[in-house]
């Protein structure tokens, strides 16, 4: 591993550790009270859900202009990484709107081109799973179409009348809630860049391994 | 590396697919009798006491068209694969990116041909007055065509030699191609409205335009760098 990974390891999970305190000690939401609370976890979530879609959207591109396997390793780890806190916005998301909205699903404009999105990046990871030999490069093309999605989900609640608020709540946030928001958002950008180079790594150690065992074999 | 003209190309795929389609009809009698059958589940699934929930003619007519349409293109690249005509037609020297149109305009005219017999059909069975603007529905089943075909060709070209390719077309498809699905679904219930709203019909149908630019070309950039290993 990298020197760069223990130091920065040691300080996400102190932030993920004291992130609890601090969001306990951030004001309450005037109409939602300590349930608005799970925004501090909701928001990262989804902003590394399109992170990694973002990410596994723009290796695959690499991969398909250049052919060279390390931007593959990278889509297939981001691809993992958007299913992963894709799962976490789509399950803090609901538990905050049973509360908030008072149901636990609604199929307004962000909602369901997040999930649409996620389900994307599922497909993809049984694409590489079952799709056989080749699948790496038909796997890019779909990640490509899932990067296309991306500003759709993001942008989708300004234009269109939805329960969700729009995206300018949060450049307006008062530094009371923009404090534990930017922690937490800091917290999540670290966890999501360690699991990053671990599976990475991982992948490519395997390549490495097969290497050696067709070497082996001639 | 072209030595055939872009245009020359589409067409003559084009005509060669419209050939052998002439000759045995399998494609599209069978695509047509899938639509036929899945509108009738539609109808034992959703009709109460004789009468249709209201607004639902939409949705199934989408909803039947998806089907009906994914096996409609698992079918077309079969008979590719089975003939190994795809390995000819990359060989041969045309633009890559013609050979996808060309597989495209086939499958577009293909289902337009099944929704040609699918509108009169769900009018009657659900009692939604499709055919109350006939041009605005052409508008929006074209470009909603054209949306799902898009993505469609690209990925039921690029299974084509994958393994699960039956199941994998489906799981891969089905969720990219849900904006276009939404926005068919939505501009034509904006049709059958007792009120018609030009604005809201416009606004999906510009949708749809906006969503076939992108697919399309997204699909003619990945179509060289996926079909070439």
């Amino acid at each position: 591993m990298p020197k760069w990974f223990t130091p920065l390891a040691l300080l996400c999970g102190a932030m993920l550790a004291a992130s609890p305190l601090i969001i306990a000690n951030a004001p309450y939401e005037s109409q939602m009270g300590l349930v608005q609370k799970i925004f501090y976890y909701h928001m990262p979530s989804a902003w590394m859900f399109l992170l990694g879609a973002i990410v596994c959207g723009v290796a695959s591109a690499r991969f398909l202009a250049t052919g060279a396997e390390r931007h593959d390793r990278t889509a297939l780890a981001a691809a993992e990484l958007t299913v992963l806190f894709g799962l976490l916005t789509l399950v803090t998301g609901p538990l905050w709107a049973r509360r908030a909205w008072g149901t636990f699903w609604v199929w307004d404009a962000r909602v369901t081109s997040s999930l649409v999105g996620w389900m994307i990046s599922c497909a993809y990871l049984i694409l590489r799973k079952y799709g056989g030999p080749g699948s790496e490069r038909l796997g890019a093309a779909v990640a490509l179409f899932g990067m296309a999605n991306v500003p759709f989900i993001y942008l989708s609640v300004n234009y269109w009348r939805t329960i969700h608020p729009p995206t300018s709540v949060v450049p307006t946030l008062k530094f009371s809630m923009g404090f534990p928001l930017m922690f937490c958002v800091t917290a999540f950008l670290l966890f999501f860049i360690l699991l990053m180079a671990m599976r990475t790594r991982l992948e490519e150690s395997r390549a490495r391994l097969d290497a050696l065992y067709l070497a082996l074999d001639e | 590396m072209s030595t055939q003209g872009f245009g020359a190309t589409v067409l003559r795929i084009v005509r060669k697919d419209l050939t052998v389609e002439v000759r045995s009809r399998e494609v599209a009698y069978t695509t047509l009798f899938f639509a036929v059958s899945c509108l009738l589940v539609f109808a034992f699934a959703l009709v109460r006491e004789g009468r249709a929930p209201e607004g639902a003619g939409e949705g199934i007519l989408w909803a039947t068209l998806t089907f009906a349409g994914t096996l409609a293109l698992g079918r077309t690249f079969e008979r590719e694969r089975q003939s190994e005509t795809l390995r000819a037609l990359l060989l041969a020297p045309v633009p890559r990116a013609a050979v996808y149109v060309g597989k495209l305009v086939g499958i577009v005219g293909l289902l337009l041909a099944v929704e040609v017999v699918l509108v009169p059909l769900v009018t009657l069975f659900f009692g939604a007055p499709l055919l109350k603007r006939p041009l605005w529905l052409a508008g929006i089943l074209v470009t909603g065509t054209i949306g799902f075909a898009a993505v469609g060709t690209l990925f039921a070209a690029m299974l084509v030699r994958a393994r699960s390719r039956d199941v994998l077309l489906p799981v891969l498809l089905y969720p990219v191609v849900v904006p276009v699905l939404i926005a068919g679904v939505r501009g034509t219930s904006a049709l059958v409205d007792p009120v018609f709203d030009v604005a809201i019909a416009r606004f999906w149908l510009a949708l749809l335009f906006a969503f076939d630019a992108v697919f399309v070309t997204l699909a003619l950039w990945t179509f060289e760098p996926v079909m070439s290993d």
